[in-house]
């Protein structure tokens, strides 16, 4: 068997392996009055197709919300970073604060967030920047730190500018360090904005996203589409990550060393 | 050799800060198209002496000068060749060669040009479109030396560039750096641990004492030109080896 089949073939098998033991766990284990508790995979995908179009309302009205947010992050990480690497002094006054935003959680922050900017889509992508903005400017700032010190003197040589050691040197060398926290705000952005969408988010007008979802079924004790929420939930990050590792391959793979070479 | 020396130096010390001096004293002169080794024990301020002329670091007293000028206001002159090959790793070869001409705001059309004649002059022509992860040890120094004389520099500056290659490697890269030193006779100062690369490259050594740093000797090199491995083989070459060993020994002997 070729390695690129293992590959696929092994993970397909562990799935197979997780659904028979949730059938067997359901139906052997699980007295028969508590069985409700976990729906068979079937039961859940059938949850799906009875509620699909209200879960791809919601599912698109999180992913909006997500994607706002990450968006923002990304842009204000990336301005934040470039000014903390410009001096110890700068990143010294500011990272205590930085912690500080990342260390509140988000149920708390969320009706500060309603009452600044309303509940919906608005408060939704102001909570979910705030969770995937730490990841993204520490790493980003690292990375613009942690150039070469040959290489700057090689630019000093040639007498570059603070302006073109910055983007022809500094910015280019810490891709790697903003993928790395790109990975994670994308792990975060997803779960965040369904957790926002859950304290901060509203039914009105788009009929809020999967978070509200999960606290409406919940409370009408719709166990499977609970399950069947979960799961779009699980999809929609699984779709974030697979875009941010797709981006990271084509950004990174032919120079640097985490990829493997294609040429030998 | 005639005429106003292209690099001047004059009783120059250098200390960082208030921690012990690193060169004291050091004056001598070089021609335009001289070859100029730097051995000596480590300490001896062999480094700082190419940064001091590179103008990454300006001189404590006394005055450096090339052309009459100090280095800082003629850094488009000078090139610099580091102990690492210094590449851009997310840059392809050409790319890497052609970042000091982009640092210049050299035209595009022109930079093209200059690439490629000088991946020539290296022999690494067909590797314009690799990366650096794709080359040997010796070929990616060979891409830092195509880099630093695509600006057609009239100094060139070279601390121990091929320290971290095998002997074969390095005798060959001597033998390509003395054909590119014919074709462009600009002035080489070249920092190395090895007694016979030093011989095999220079018209003089200059051997350096530690602590402080200063000028212990000057011994020219009377071997013949051009160089070539039949060189090494010779009985004259063997006999500048054994004599510059002994003067390094020497220095090494009276180091504390």
């Amino acid at each position: 068997m070729s390695r690129h089949a293992f590959k696929l073939l092994l993970p397909a098998a562990t799935g197979a392996l997780l659904i028979a033991a949730w059938y067997a766990l359901h139906f052997w284990v699980i007295p028969e009055d508590q069985r409700f508790l976990l729906p068979t995979p079937d039961a859940i995908l059938h949850a799906v197709r009875e509620n699909a179009a209200y879960l791809s309302r919601a599912a698109l009205n999180t992913a909006r919300g997500a994607l706002l947010g990450f968006g923002l992050a990304v842009v204000v990480s990336f301005a934040l970073a470039l000014l903390l690497s410009w001096s110890a002094a700068v990143r010294a006054a500011l990272y205590p604060y930085l912690m500080a935003v990342q260390l509140t959680p988000l149920p708390v922050l969320a009706p500060i967030c309603v009452i600044w900017v309303g509940a919906g889509l608005k408060s939704v992508a102001l909570l979910t920047f705030v969770i995937a903005f730490f990841p993204l400017v520490v790493n980003t700032t690292q990375g613009l730190v942690s150039v070469d010190r040959n290489l700057v003197e090689l630019f000093a040589s040639y007498g570059a500018s603070r302006w073109q050691q910055l983007f022809r040197l500094r910015v280019p060398g810490a891709l790697p360090y903003f993928f790395t926290g790109l990975r994670i705000a994308a792990t975060l952005a997803p779960i965040g904005a369904v957790v926002a969408d859950m304290n901060a988010g509203s039914s009105a007008g788009d009929g809020g996203g999967l978070g509200f979802a999960a606290v409406i079924f919940n409370s009408q004790a719709k166990f499977p589409a609970l399950f069947a929420t979960a799961l779009v939930t699980c999809l929609l990050g699984f779709l974030f990550n697979v875009v941010i590792l797709i981006l990271e391959w084509w950004a990174l793979h032919h120079w640097h060393d985490s990829y493997e070479r294609t040429d030998r | 050799m005639a005429g106003p020396p292209l690099v001047e130096f004059r009783d120059v010390t250098k200390r960082f800060g208030e921690g012990p001096i690193v060169l004291q004293g050091i004056s001598f002169a070089a021609q335009p198209g001289e070859f100029i080794s730097l051995i000596g024990p480590s300490g001896c301020g062999k480094s700082t002496l190419l940064r001091l002329l590179a103008g990454l670091t300006p001189a404590s007293s006394g005055e450096v000068a090339v052309e009459g000028r100090p280095p800082a206001a003629v850094k488009g002159q000078l090139a610099f060749v580091f102990q690492e090959p210094t590449l851009l790793p997310w840059r392809t070869v050409a790319d890497n060669v052609a970042v000091p001409q982009i640092l210049r705001g050299v035209p595009a059309t022109e930079r093209v040009a200059t690439v490629a004649r000088v991946l020539d002059l290296v022999r690494l022509g067909q590797h314009a479109a690799s990366y650096p992860r794709q080359l040997s040890g010796g070929q990616k120094m060979r891409v830092s030396l195509a880099r630093a004389l695509a600006l057609t520099p009239k100094v060139m500056l070279l601390d121990e560039p091929f320290g971290a290659l095998d002997e074969m490697t390095r005798e060959h890269l001597n033998e390509e750096l003395l054909a590119i030193h014919a074709q462009q006779q600009w002035t080489g100062f070249f920092v190395t641990h090895s007694v016979a690369e030093a011989v095999f490259l220079s018209h003089r050594i200059l051997v350096l004492a530690p602590h402080p740093g200063r000028i212990h000797s000057e011994i020219a090199v009377p071997l013949a030109w051009p160089r070539t491995e039949e060189t090494r083989l010779g009985p004259d070459f063997h006999e500048l080896v054994a004599g510059v060993s002994r003067v390094l020994r020497s220095v090494e002997r009276t180091t504390p």
